[in-house]
């Protein structure tokens, strides 16, 4: 077991500074399409028009963005004249509600259960990467927890397919209160691509009262973490 | 890799072979080109001939695909053979009032979910199958209703009815003690929502019974009528952590619909990204192995590697699950020479961490303890459940699509081996795991030192017709099946994902192991629950 405690010194240390600090790495985010104003209306619309999930409008020359229907396609920055700009970055979380109603209810550590109502793995993948070394939740008083009677935060994601709503409106009743909900990812924020339709809702707040939701198709984990740190009242809500 | 001269012969010989069986109550159609064969047959001889294609000839069954298509009912059996022998596509028909359908599963076990699925989703019933119900739609859901019917509503929320305590098996085991244990829907980590029972006597884990399609999304119902660009998006993203395979077999089924090809540096670049994906894949199930055996130092060690592979992808191809690069023709973007070969030096040196990773862990008795004749699947069983991919592969099934059946870059071009082990049990699996990731750097390094100059997509118009697209996604199999109308929409859309395939036979694996080998054995399964439930 020696060569194991040997190895994990070597490797020596990987984690991020963020937030202390910012993390520009290469590769940490897909980015997204951020609004822009064109020459033209006509040219805002065709812009617009290219957008597969209707996550782009335009009002005259303006292109507005609506991210939580946003699926990172890029059909938008395409070989195209004239392409969207898009920008980089990972903080993303946002609150539903105002925020007086989210005052911090916990300052400290934070118990996290996480629940996937349909989601198609690579948010899974992302939720999965934040208790990595690269990301380590841990060093944030942040922990993962295998019980909703433990739980603080409960992180969904999936459009919530039909036969999860059962699992999800207990998984929540079960959580004691002071409890915050976080949609993970275009699917749990609006239902994405899949809902509504026969078999999946337009996202959780059909189901459970969503206080902060992180868009990204899929969100990567430093907007898991920015979404964290803004239940735990540890940055500023957006 | 070209097909021997024995393929050849046999791929001739097959349709003069089946008319001398059936005579006249078929009919055979030869595409040269496609290296397919379509036979159009009676519902009485199909089993018969199935199985002569299954257990006689060594073909093995991609999918079923049932097809309203009025006044008639099409139900599509499509086979494919070894390198050189193509495919054999057996088609049967019936008028759409008739709703029994003789079932192929009592011969080809590998049918028995396929055959269910489609009872449950189109409410035609197989004869002769030993079990159907429900199995896709749970308790709730209306009986009589028929979610991949044309005539269904696949727009908004179909009421439910109400419905009596779950459903609970016979148990087999009578003896004082034994119980039925609940595993599931919900987790206590980043595991994907999957029932299961677990018959015991309080160690041994007697019977496995899966309950899934917990995150069923319909993606094949809600895709008809969609522009098939639309369409992608679904089957990109039905299963983000194969991503690239799945969209890849999908726009090779519009591309031969269309009758086109991606240019030779659009196919040469998939080959390469596909393997990027793979060797992403294979990092992190050998990440999720040694978490399930509580092997801390390893999965963070893993996981990192994993991360590193995530950044790389997103460096590369500006997405760090290659969504939006497959398009039908080729490729959205092109990607530069350079840019390749710094992913190919990359992939270098995660596979020296990976080997010395490998090294470490074949010397660590408590880990191997876990794995070694834990969860062993025979040779026999992996060939009657039609099992894919790197499980397949570890139980001695060598059928690798890639070599099958060549698509995009591969082929000629390019040179691997196709890892193979004997023992089926979870050691065996790691070792192809690991075999695979080595023969995926050596496929990245190929590429990316001798691709070819050009355009990376070719225009495709829409254009009516069916066709199948497959890929070997990291899990294995992947197959994708679309009929398009005039202006491109989809009609039918049919998936068949390998861990849909798996799935059918874990229960293998998991029987006659004892309670705590279950997770480890899961992990060495490596499947997902998204890409089966679709």
């Amino acid at each position: 077991m020696l060569k194991w405690v040997r190895k994990g010194l070597r490797a020596g240390i990987k984690t991020t500074g963020y937030p202390h600090t910012r993390e520009s790495a290469p590769g940490i985010s897909p980015g997204r399409p951020a609004a822009m104003l064109c020459d033209g209306p006509q040219e805002a619309g065709a812009v617009a028009g290219r957008c597969p999930t209707g996550a782009l409008s335009n009002q005259g020359n303006m292109i507005r963005v609506d991210h939580r229907r946003c699926v990172h396609c890029g059909r938008c920055r395409q070989d195209h004249e004239h392409a969207m700009a898009w920008e980089g970055g990972y903080e993303w979380a946002g609150g539903r509600k105002a925020p007086g109603e989210m005052a911090a209810a916990f300052s400290r550590s934070l118990h996290i259960r996480i629940l996937d109502a349909g989601a198609c793995g690579a948010c899974l993948s992302e939720i999965k990467q934040i208790s990595s070394p690269y990301y380590n939740i841990h060093r944030l008083g942040f922990f993962i927890t295998p019980t909703p009677r433990t739980a603080d935060v409960l992180l969904v994601a999936g459009p919530l397919t039909d036969p999860m709503r059962l699992p999800l409106e207990r998984c929540y009743a079960a959580m004691p209160d002071p409890k915050r909900v976080v949609a993970v990812g275009a699917c749990a924020v609006s239902g994405g691509i899949f809902g509504p339709s026969f078999a999946a809702a337009a996202g959780i707040s059909q189901c459970v009262p969503v206080d902060i939701e992180i868009p990204g198709c899929p969100p990567p984990p430093l907007a898991l973490l920015h979404a964290l740190l803004m239940v735990a009242g540890k940055t500023k809500q957006t | 890799m070209g097909p021997t001269l024995n393929n050849v012969l046999k791929f001739t010989d097959l349709p003069r072979m089946v008319a001398s069986r059936w005579g006249d109550s078929l009919e055979i159609k030869i595409d040269q080109e496609r290296q397919l064969i379509q036979i159009t047959c009676d519902p009485e001889v199909l089993q018969d001939l199935c199985q002569w294609l299954f257990y006689r000839q060594g073909y093995s069954l991609a999918t079923l695909i049932a097809e309203e298509a009025p006044p008639e009912w099409v139900m599509r059996y499509i086979l494919y053979g070894d390198t050189g022998n193509g495919q054999v596509h057996v088609l049967t028909r019936f008028p759409l009032s008739r709703t029994k359908v003789p079932s192929i599963s009592p011969a080809i076990h590998a049918a028995d979910w396929q055959e269910r699925e489609i009872e449950d989703l189109f409410g035609l019933s197989f004869e002769g199958h030993p079990k159907l119900g429900d199995f896709i739609l749970h308790e709730d859901w209306p009986e009589g209703a028929s979610p991949m019917r044309t005539a269904f509503d696949a727009s908004r929320l179909h009421p439910r009815q109400e419905s009596g305590p779950p459903w609970r098996p016979e148990m087999i085991v009578k003896t004082p003690g034994a119980f039925m244990m609940p595993v599931g829907p919900v987790y206590s980590d980043t595991a994907e929502s999957a029932h299961f029972l677990l018959e015991t006597v309080g160690e041994d884990v007697v019977r496995t019974i899966p309950k899934f399609f917990y995150k069923y999304r319909g993606v094949e119902k809600i895709a008809e009528g969609m522009p098939a660009d639309h369409a992608l998006l679904l089957a990109e993203r039905f299963s983000g952590s194969s991503a690239f395979a799945h969209s890849l077999a999908f726009c090779q089924a519009l591309e031969a619909i269309c009758k086109i090809q991606a240019p030779p540096r659009a196919r040469a670049l998939r080959v390469l990204l596909a393997e990027m994906e793979r060797l992403r894949h294979h990092t992190a199930a050998v990440a999720g192995i040694c978490s399930s055996t509580a092997l801390a130092v390893a999965a963070s060690q893993t996981s990192i590697i994993e991360e590193d592979l995530l950044r790389l992808t997103c460096r590369l191809a500006g997405h760090r699950y290659f969504f939006g690069l497959n398009t039908p023709g080729g490729l959205a973007r092109d990607l530069p020479d350079g840019e390749c070969k710094k992913a190919s030096e990359a992939a270098w040196i995660v596979l020296d961490k990976l080997k010395e990773l490998h090294e470490m862990l074949r010397f660590t008795s408590s880990f191997l303890d876990r794995l070694e004749e834990v969860g062993s699947v025979s040779r026999k069983k992996a060939v009657a459940y039609g099992l894919v991919g790197p499980v397949a592969r570890a139980s001695g099934v060598s059928r690798d699509l890639r070599v099958a059946q060549p698509y995009a870059g591969y082929g000629q071009q390019t040179k691997f081996q196709v890892p193979r082990e004997a023992e089926g049990d979870g050691y065996a699996r790691l070792r192809v795991l690991f075999a695979e990731a080595e023969q995926s750097v050596n496929l990245i390094h190929q590429v990316a030192s001798t691709l070819p100059a050009g355009p990376v997509r070719t225009a495709a118009a829409p254009t009516e017709g069916c066709a199948l697209g497959w890929a070997e996604a990291p899990r294995g199999a992947a197959f994708h099946w679309l009929r398009t109308d005039g202006s491109g929409n989809i009609r039918r859309y049919r998936v068949m994902p390998p861990s849909f395939v798996n799935w059918h036979g874990f229960h293998l694996a998991a029987e006659e192991f004892a309670f705590q080998d279950f997770p480890i054995i899961m992990a060495t399964f490596g499947l997902s629950n998204a890409e089966c439930d679709r």
